[in-house]
């Protein structure tokens, strides 16, 4: 496999590296909240064992998801509105909790609202008003001048970061051990995301990869039908 | 999204998510945001504003509580709003960054309230917290800061931007003052200096359940007339 990482990172591109994105992801917590309620995640240990689980199911899969939507967004001429259905009903495909789906949906609004307010003339419209959020997350990076490389390495990055600052903030975890944690990680982060954007340049949205994670489903409605959460997700 | 008629294709349906930043279409709401350390009496003044004014105006209820359910079933029970003009939003832990640094989870709640009710009125609840709140005017038009005097007179004197920059300094619970040996005058003469210009009112929602300061200053902002009787 090739490189395809780039050294054209510009500061828009930074955007979309910062938890303080204001996209809604902060009440997201990944599927953590309920694998700390169900003990899974107790230490740092079980933590990093979920991180790894989810970088290389939902991270892979967004991670490639958002390489090809960066693509598709800097295509020339740009894609036709059908191209950006047929991808949603693809990751739509990708995601088989329903609950998955709607938090998917909830932040990919949220991103396309910065977008819209960032780049109002450029945002594709076939994206409509509801994109997943990997979707988003692709056409973003596009429209900040990054590579579909870029793209999966953000998606993979926030794979991990988003539920590592929720289990952070629900167990107590020091901070220090934890950015560590995701330091360990970040060979792992890379390497997704170069496998991703060579698994993203297919000819079409069906064949993308869809790496599933079950149990990651699983917490997902779990999480839907519990009366007590503290994260939307 | 359908709050206007939808002849406009394209971006123009983008415009709409921006929100209260300034480039989507007037809205005929006001949005006010209600903060306050837990406890306060937050939920009992949005009850309280709904008993007030639910009969003249429609009025819809965003919570950011951790029991989504509690708020609204309290409203519901005591008659005061239907559930279906109740919306909870999941904060993450972090119920400032809710209502301030990313109100993403926030507006859509309220974006879709307005949508199906075309409210008079919209009161976000913040989930409870500290001094150091302040809503996003992207999400709300003016907000209320309740805070109560059980924890004694100090309270107003510490400030913080809940305190000194709100558009309503609330002081609940006013009935408990003489239990906690609290000066209501002094609350009353540190919150004037804090605040300057800016109004502050005393409440004891166990003897008004109507909230009757409150309530006159939010139909001032609605631009009601204010000298008839609240019911
Ligand atoms: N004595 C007294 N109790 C009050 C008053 N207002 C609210 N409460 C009570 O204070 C408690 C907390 O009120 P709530 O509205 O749930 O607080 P929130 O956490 O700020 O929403 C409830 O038991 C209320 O009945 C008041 O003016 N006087
Ligand atoms: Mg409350």
């Amino acid at each position: 496999m090739g490189t395809v990482a780039d050294s054209r990172v510009t500061a828009n591109l930074l955007l979309f590296a910062d938890s303080r994105l204001p996209a809604g992801g902060h009440a997201h917590s990944g599927g953590v909240e309920r694998a700390v309620a169900a003990g899974a995640v107790r230490d740092m240990p079980t933590l990093e064992g979920f991180l790894r689980g989810r970088l290389a199911t939902a991270g892979a899969q967004s991670a490639a998801i958002a390489a090809y939507a960066c693509r598709s967004a800097n295509d020339d001429p740009a894609p036709a509105f059908t191209c950006w259905h047929l991808l949603d009903a693809e990751v739509s495909a990708r995601m088989s909790s329903p609950a998955q789906r709607s938090a998917s949906r909830a932040q990919g609004r949220a991103l396309l609202r910065v977008l819209v307010a960032c780049w109002p003339d450029s945002v594709p419209v076939g994206l409509g008003d509801r994109p997943h959020h990997a979707v988003a997350l692709g056409v973003g990076v596009g429209l900040a001048g990054g590579s579909p490389y870029a793209a999966a390495l953000v998606a993979a990055s926030a794979s991990v970061s988003s539920p590592a600052s929720a289990a952070l903030r629900l167990m107590g975890f020091n901070p220090v051990e934890v950015t560590a944690l995701i330091a360990d990680l970040a060979e792992d982060i890379d390497r997704c995301a170069e496998a991703a954007t060579h698994a993203s340049d297919t000819g079409g949205p069906e064949l993308l990869p869809s790496p599933t994670g079950l149990m990651l489903d699983v917490l997902a409605e779990d999480h839907a039908r519990s009366e007590v959460k503290l994260f939307a997700s | 999204m359908h709050r206007e008629g939808d002849g406009s294709e394209g971006l123009d349906r983008f415009s709409l998510l921006v929100g209260a930043s300034g480039r989507s279409a007037p809205r005929r709401s006001l949005r006010v945001g209600i903060g306050g350390p837990v406890g306060s009496g937050k939920t009992a003044l949005v009850a309280a504003l709904c008993r007030a004014l639910g009969r003249d105006l429609s009025i819809v209820v965003v919570t950011n509580d951790i029991y989504t359910t509690e708020d609204a079933d309290f409203l519901r029970a005591a008659g005061i709003l239907s559930t279906e003009r109740i919306a909870a939003v999941q904060t993450g832990c972090c119920p400032h960054t809710a209502v301030r640094d990313d109100i993403a989870a926030n507006l859509e709640a309220v974006e879709a309230l307005e949508a199906q009710h075309v409210p008079d009125l919209v009161l976000v609840e913040s989930g409870g917290d500290n001094l150091t709140l302040t809503f996003s005017r992207g999400l709300v038009d003016c907000q209320l800061f309740v805070i109560d005097v059980s924890g004694g007179d100090k309270v107003p004197r510490k400030g913080g931007p809940g305190v000194t920059a709100s558009d309503l300094l609330v002081v609940n619970k006013t009935d408990l003052a003489p239990l906690v040996g609290a000066d209501l005058g002094v609350m009353a003469r540190d919150a004037a200096r804090m605040r300057g210009d800016r109004p502050v009112v005393f409440t004891d929602l166990r003897a008004d359940p109507q909230a009757g300061p409150v309530t006159r200053w939010v139909r001032n902002r609605l631009g009601q007339p204010t000298d008839s009787m609240e019911r």
